[in-house]
């Protein structure tokens, strides 16, 4: 069924708390798996699924008449798989199957178990806004007016083939197609000015010909408003990117502003600690 | 043995453009991307009788493999065209993860594969991708042999769901199977019925088996001649039941023997009919600099080299 609309921004943070809640425990039961990262891009996801996109549940690979939406960054995939079932594509409880043996929800999302809501792999990074540009310029090839929406890293930003694909999109009119960057400034060996430099992001992808938009992505006013303005902004010729400033492990006190958290589970102790900052909204799975 | 004979010669790379300019008349699904090589692939005609469906990558192949899985997934059939080095070795990790993986509908159409290619030499004559790609899990590998089975095949994987690593080449061969052939996937072709040996070929070094074949049968040797034109999945059936009657095996290829059809065709027969088996194909080396003719003589990918090869496996039997 087609998801309805969440207005409401009390209602939106409240699901980005539960969301929160299923990240923690999804990493901690695997004792495996990205939480930092995750954490970050909550309040994104949900406004994404909850608000800014149309997309039916009842999943139909193909999306006809549907927004898309691609994670190219996939090993934020324990935020991928809640969103996804918070939504309804699938039940809550199977979260807690998440990076376990015979599970449908690998570490890095697959199409290859056949879960519902997942169109592509992703996990090998650099990908994901070449095949979102392939899909938005199918959308365009059979006159459906949907957006496809990328999420990417910005240590990703290192890889050589995003920018193959942000230099293509401007010169093709890629204009149903909005590219988001999670600049929370942090990859795995540290911080990204250190690691390898971003410089100027926002003006690289201007100067390849994107039109750029700035967000807050922890703040659920200022991410569901930017993603309207971008919906607006498409079907001028031109590409857009949303430069997304996050807190790597937001929401969590003692997992935000560090690289730490980007790839390490949770103890008991750090779970319940972390699961006493989120209110439990919808019920754990 | 049967008498092959051909009227002209032609690049498969033609064939291929030919099968595109039918798909683009009769299926309105198929979408052609190329990195910028599109007089080379031979897809003018497509190009210009579908404009709208054309997509010009740019030297930015990775990117064009991206986008040809994005493009199917509402339906449409991309085919991915550039050299054969650059539409494998160079985007094996995009090829793996957002086409094998994601299972996508994606033909990756490539021309100029092996030595053929010529004087450009080593850098772009990719000998290793037969192996590559036929290590993916669900990857369909076809080399057609001439003109007319490239078309048929190009023609043919459309009409098949799921992912296709299409090889082809650069130089004028021998055109001699039907131009109204029926291309089936992952089917053998007969091409001469014999009793001493089996020559099992494909790609260029097919007329290089016949030509070999005709020989020995001057000298009394009747070897039976198969085109397994799809690597995989190999027609293991067809094989099995030739060596059955000849008892020994040579593979001929244009490629290293370490991954190719040979090692395939070694696999099977391991596991269930050993038989003595000489291989015809790149003793794992680069390739060079030269004309086609000159480097497929070096490099031992020719009719001499399969009789050579064909006595010593029918000595090694007795």
């Amino acid at each position: 069924m087609v998801k309805e609309r969440i207005r409401d921004i009390e209602k939106l943070k409240e699901i980005a708390s539960q969301v929160r809640r299923d990240i923690l425990r999804q990493v901690y039961s695997s004792q495996s798996g990205h939480p930092g990262g995750s954490l970050g891009c909550a309040d994104l996801l949900v406004a994404l699924f909850f608000n800014a996109m149309r997309h039916n549940t009842s999943f139909n690979r193909k999306g006809e008449g549907e927004d898309l939406f691609f994670l190219s960054n996939g090993h934020i995939s324990p935020l991928l798989y809640s969103v996804l079932a918070r939504s309804g594509y699938f039940d809550v409880k199977e979260l807690s199957t998440f990076r376990k043996l015979g599970s449908r929800l690998q570490g890095h999302p697959t199409t290859h178990e056949h879960l519902p809501g997942i169109r592509m792999s992703a996990g090998s990074l650099g990908q994901g806004l070449s095949v979102g540009i392939g899909a938005a310029l199918s959308k365009k090839l059979k006159m459906e007016d949907n957006y496809v929406f990328v999420l990417m890293g910005d240590g990703e930003q290192n890889e050589g083939q995003v920018w193959e694909a942000v230099q293509f999109a401007p010169h093709y009119k890629v204009d149903n197609l909005v590219a988001i960057i999670d600049v929370n400034g942090q990859q795995i060996d540290g911080p990204t000015e250190q690691v390898m430099s971003n410089r100027d992001l926002a003006n690289k992808y201007a100067a390849f010909g994107w039109k750029v938009l700035h967000m807050d992505g922890n703040n659920m006013v200022d991410a569901v408003k930017t993603l309207a303005a971008a919906k607006n902004a498409c079907g001028n010729g031109i590409p857009i990117a949303i430069m997304m400033k996050t807190e790597m492990g937001a929401g969590v006190d003692f997992m935000m502003g560090s690289h730490k958290w980007h790839g390490v589970a949770p103890n008991d102790e750090q779970l319940a600690n972390a699961l006493s900052q989120l209110p439990e909204t919808l019920g754990d799975y | 043995m049967k008498k092959f004979t051909y009227t002209e010669k032609k690049d498969t790379r033609s064939g291929f453009g030919a099968g595109m300019t039918e798909l683009g008349r009769k299926n309105p699904n198929v979408v052609v991307l190329c990195a910028d090589l599109v007089g080379s692939l031979k897809i003018d005609t497509f190009i210009k009788e579908n404009p709208e469906r054309f997509i010009q990558c740019g030297i930015a192949e990775a990117n064009m493999i991206g986008i040809a899985a994005g493009l199917t997934i509402a339906g449409h059939i991309p085919y991915a065209t550039t050299f054969a080095n650059f539409g494998s070795s160079r985007v094996y990790d995009q090829i793996r993860q957002s086409v094998a993986y994601s299972n996508k509908n994606v033909k990756i159409a490539v021309s100029h594969a092996g030595l053929t290619l010529g004087e450009d030499g080593a850098t772009h004559q990719v000998l290793e991708d037969i192996g590559m790609m036929k290590m993916l899990p669900g990857m369909t590998v076809i080399n057609p042999c001439d003109y007319n089975q490239t078309k048929a095949a190009t023609e043919a994987i459309a009409d098949y769901e799921g992912p296709v690593y299409l090889r082809f080449g650069r130089p004028v061969v021998p055109v001699f199977t039907d131009a109204d052939q029926k291309f089936e996937i992952g089917k053998a072709w007969m091409v001469s019925e014999g009793t001493d040996v089996s020559i099992i070929a494909t790609g260029h070094l097919v007329w290089e088996a016949i030509q070999g074949a005709e020989k020995l049968e001057e000298e009394g040797i009747i070897a039976e001649v198969i085109n397994i034109h799809t690597i995989k999945p190999l027609d293991e059936a067809a094989i099995l039941k030739s060596v059955a009657k000849t008892r020994c095996v040579v593979s001929a290829e244009e490629h290293n023997r370490i991954g190719g059809l040979g090692d395939s065709i070694a696999q099977l027969l391991i596991r269930n009919d050993l038989v003595p088996q000489e291989y015809v194909a790149v003793d794992d080396s680069f390739g060079e600099s030269g004309k086609p003719d000159e480097l497929m003589k070096k490099y031992g990918l020719d009719a001499e080299s399969i009789i050579k090869a064909a006595k010593k496996v029918i000595r090694r039997k007795q």
